[in-house]
């Protein structure tokens, strides 16, 4: 399979964009992952569902204004260039 | 036990080990030794080009010895160097370069050992990086320690040996070296950060570094350059044989060396600690060394026809 270095970069905006777009009352809430549900336990172990609750939500929070930048510039380029 | 630590999950770079960075002067004798004899060297030559010129007797030469010129090279130098400074001052905050001399410092002895380590690792008895005083030991001196000389060397091998293999059956050209290149250096990335994001999500101590995980999963082109050498001597039976020796060898170098970073020490040791988190663990470190032979193939397989 040829990869480019391009693809890859592709991939990664998709993929942010995949966790930045579910919405925390209308989805994350209905399945139990939502900001309060999740982390519960500071014990030793914080659990794998914790760990991606986490994950999840720092995505979504550091990720927000770096992703309009970068969406925007993906936008104007793609329809500059094709 | 250190519940921040714990509770912030995948930490890298815990305090008890740290790499120790800091001053150029010790440091750089510790890992490479001082081998410039710079300054004298220069300005002789500068003076002997000087002198060249001058007895040649062209006239636009006598530019040279003018005090004005004098001035002019020197304030340029200065700002040669001012420039220099800039850029190593600004290029060692994105790329850690004082880490990553950590991982170049080997020797031919070390390369040797760990290439045979890399194919035969039944025999090798002791699997713990010794540390000196909290940082651990340049690759030169501890044949267990990670390197970054091994994996970019052999990327690059890789590379040539795709294009070769390519070329003997006629279907070579310029571009597709940049296409294998490009194509295994994606997959390396996926690789460390889909390790990474396991790490993170099991949530184990460890002290493993990025770098670190970039050099374990570099050393697997060693063994499929080994695979596709045999194969274009040796054809199809060469090359299974081979990639399967060569895999093999990888899993268990893979499942020794990260046994004792990621597993806690009693199951290190060999007893079986039962518990949900020691066996997630154990899991772990099966599947990253299971990936290793995959991706050998993987990478390997369309060059063999």
């Amino acid at each position: 399979m040829a990869f480019t270095l391009y693809s890859l970069i592709q991939t990664a905006i998709l993929c942010t964009n995949a966790v930045a777009v579910l919405h925390e009352e209308r989805f994350l809430s209905k399945i139990g992952w939502g900001v309060d549900q999740g982390i519960g336990g500071f014990g030793d172990d914080p659990g794998i569902k914790a760990q991606i609750l986490n994950l999840i939500r720092s995505v979504r929070t550091v990720m927000r204004v770096p992703l309009i930048i970068v969406n925007s510039a993906c936008i104007v380029l793609l329809l500059l260039f094709g | 036990m250190d519940y921040t630590a714990d509770q912030s999950g995948f930490r890298q770079q815990p305090t008890m080990r740290l790499r120790n960075y800091s001053a150029e002067g010790p440091d750089a004798s510790q890992l490479f030794e001082d081998t410039s004899g710079v300054g004298s060297a220069s300005q002789s030559g500068l003076r002997n080009q000087q002198a060249g010129p001058q007895s040649s007797g062209f006239a636009g030469q006598s530019l040279l010895s003018e005090p004005m010129s004098n001035l002019a090279m020197a304030y340029g130098s200065s700002l040669a160097s001012q420039g220099r400074e800039m850029v190593d001052k600004n290029l060692d905050r994105f790329i850690p370069i004082s880490k990553l001399k950590y991982y170049f410092a080997v020797d031919t002895v070390y390369v040797g050992r760990k290439l045979g380590l890399l194919v035969f690792p039944y025999m090798h008895e002791n699997w713990e990086v010794s540390y000196q005083q909290d940082t651990p030991v340049a690759p030169r001196f501890d044949v267990n320690a990670p390197d970054l000389y091994i994996p970019a060397m052999g990327f690059i091998t890789y590379v040539l040996v795709a294009g070769l293999a390519l070329g003997t059956q006629n279907r070579f050209s310029p571009e597709l070296l940049g296409v294998q290149a490009s194509s295994a250096l994606v997959w390396l990335i996926m690789e460390v950060l889909a390790v990474l994001l396991s790490l993170y999500l099991v949530t184990v101590n460890t002290d493993l570094t990025t770098i670190d995980l970039l050099a374990f999963s570099g050393y697997k082109y060693v063994g499929m350059i080994v695979g596709v050498v045999a194969g274009l001597l040796f054809g199809r039976p060469g090359y299974y044989l081979s990639l399967l020796w060569c895999c093999a060898a990888i899993f268990v170098f893979m499942i020794r060396t990260l046994r004792l970073k990621l597993l806690s020490e009693a199951v290190a040791e060999g007893k079986l600690v039962r518990g949900a988190r020691n066996q997630l663990r154990m899991y772990l470190t099966m599947s990253i060394a299971a990936a290793q032979p995959v991706f050998m193939y993987w990478l390997t397989y369309h060059l063999i026809r």
